[in-house]
């Protein structure tokens, strides 16, 4: 498990860490049931605070993300992938809708919008 | 029992300074940082913590136990750390460690060994000829080696250089790792504190302005900075401190939510640092 912390983001620390572990665990790199580090080793590998990896972890068990067992340590939780992927894919079509609405708008046609759309991609 | 250590309406009068009603809990297995300018009554209230100096009024309790009828047992589970040279000057670390080991129930050569190793302190020679840091070191080492449950540091990173303060730091968060440690650590250096530590203590003109975990000082404290004009009476009562110049404003708030309520995008607002919340703090608490 790789988490990369920026301390000039605006995004909180415990925030960058709780999505970084959310996508680590949607895009399978940490499979069910596998041990992620304690919160105590994690703080000292990132150097960041202890209560804030604990608010991490706070946030990831309320999410059904992970699950602690006391002296035993923190696991990847069991998930429902498809269902959590259909919810996201759900909200990408939403947001989609919405941008064709704009681009109808300004009379962006479906070439242009792919345009942008790849280049933002692969940026 | 969760508190390490408990101040309950603890006041200590002095002929021109005073720490005055000071209640501070410092909570198990985490790092806890006390900030202050100079003079804010930091080492005042270590020296109460640690009963070096006894209070007018008010208790003091560590591990939940009282200094009047427990004073050697709460010692021995207290490593202190203290600012510059404690040792006898003239002897080297094998004499300390003589002198110091039969003190503690719990003294632990092989611990002690392993620090000595880690740090690379020679036991030879002469304290007086140790650089500061190495200073610090061999004071860290000791009191690691009778496992301490609670170490307390009066300004330890104060004169060390930026190299050797990392290190420190990294080595604070490793003793950390199995939870039962508790670090209380008095510094006017606070970056040091943005990395590691868990709680913050302020105290200022010796009253204790807040104590809180780090997500709370963020969520609650913001630099406001826009144009004169924003400021009238009632906009400003968000504010903790202001300063005007001629060309604009910045002002220390401790309601971050609502400030962003009231100035929306018409003001930037930005994180304060520790070292803006001291700064604005200064003058004392006041709405102006």
């Amino acid at each position: 498990m790789q988490i990369i912390i920026s301390n000039s983001s605006k995004e909180p620390i415990y925030e960058q860490i709780t999505n970084q572990i959310k996508s680590s665990i949607l895009t399978g790199e940490l499979q069910e049931g596998s041990p992620i580090p304690s919160m105590r080793k994690l703080a000292k590998d990132l150097q960041i605070s202890v209560i804030t990896t604990k608010r991490a972890y706070e946030e990831l068990e309320k999410a059904g993300f992970i699950y602690s067992i006391v002296g035993k340590g923190s696991f990847v939780a069991e998930q429902n992938l498809d269902l959590i992927k259909e919810k996201k894919l759900k909200v990408i079509e939403e947001q989609l809708s919405a941008v064709i609405t704009n681009s109808r708008e300004i009379g962006l046609s479906l070439d242009e919008l792919q345009q942008i759309m790849r280049i933002l991609y692969e940026e | 029992m969760d508190n390490v250590v408990e101040l309950n309406n603890v006041t200590k009068q002095f002929k021109d300074f005073s720490v005055t009603d000071l209640n501070l809990q410092v909570k198990r297995g985490f790092v806890h940082g006390f900030i202050g300018a100079n003079g804010a009554g930091k080492s005042t209230t270590i020296k109460m913590m640690m009963n070096l100096l006894k209070p007018d009024a008010g208790d003091v309790k560590v591990f939940g136990l009282d200094y009047k009828s427990h004073e050697k047992e709460i010692k021995e589970r207290i490593g202190f750390v203290y600012d510059g040279n404690v040792f006898f000057e003239g002897m080297n670390l094998k004499d300390i460690k003589r002198i110091v080991a039969p003190a503690y129930k719990h003294w632990d050569d092989d611990v002690f060994k392993k620090y000595i190793d880690q740090f690379e302190l020679p036991l030879n020679k002469s304290i007086k000829r140790f650089s500061k840091g190495m200073q610090m070191k061999a004071s860290l080492a000791i009191a690691l080696s009778h496992h301490a449950e609670l170490i307390i540091m009066d300004e330890p990173t104060a004169g060390l250089d930026p190299i050797f303060r990392r290190e420190l730091l990294e080595l604070l968060q490793e003793i950390m790792i199995d939870g039962n440690r508790t670090i209380f650590f008095s510094t006017h250096i606070t970056t040091d504190l943005d990395r590691i530590a868990d709680y913050i203590a302020f105290i200022n003109k010796g009253q204790l302005i807040f104590n809180k975990t780090i997500h709370e000082v963020s969520e609650s404290y913001a630099i406001v900075k826009g144009r004169k004009e924003l400021l009238d009476r009632d906009t400003e009562k968000a504010f903790v401190n202001i300063h005007q110049s001629s060309v604009g404003f910045e002002a220390l708030t401790d309601d971050l939510a609502g400030a962003e309520n009231t100035f929306g995008d018409s003001a930037v607002i930005e994180r304060a640092t520790l070292e803006d919340i001291m700064y604005y703090m200064k003058g004392g608490m006041q709405h102006v």
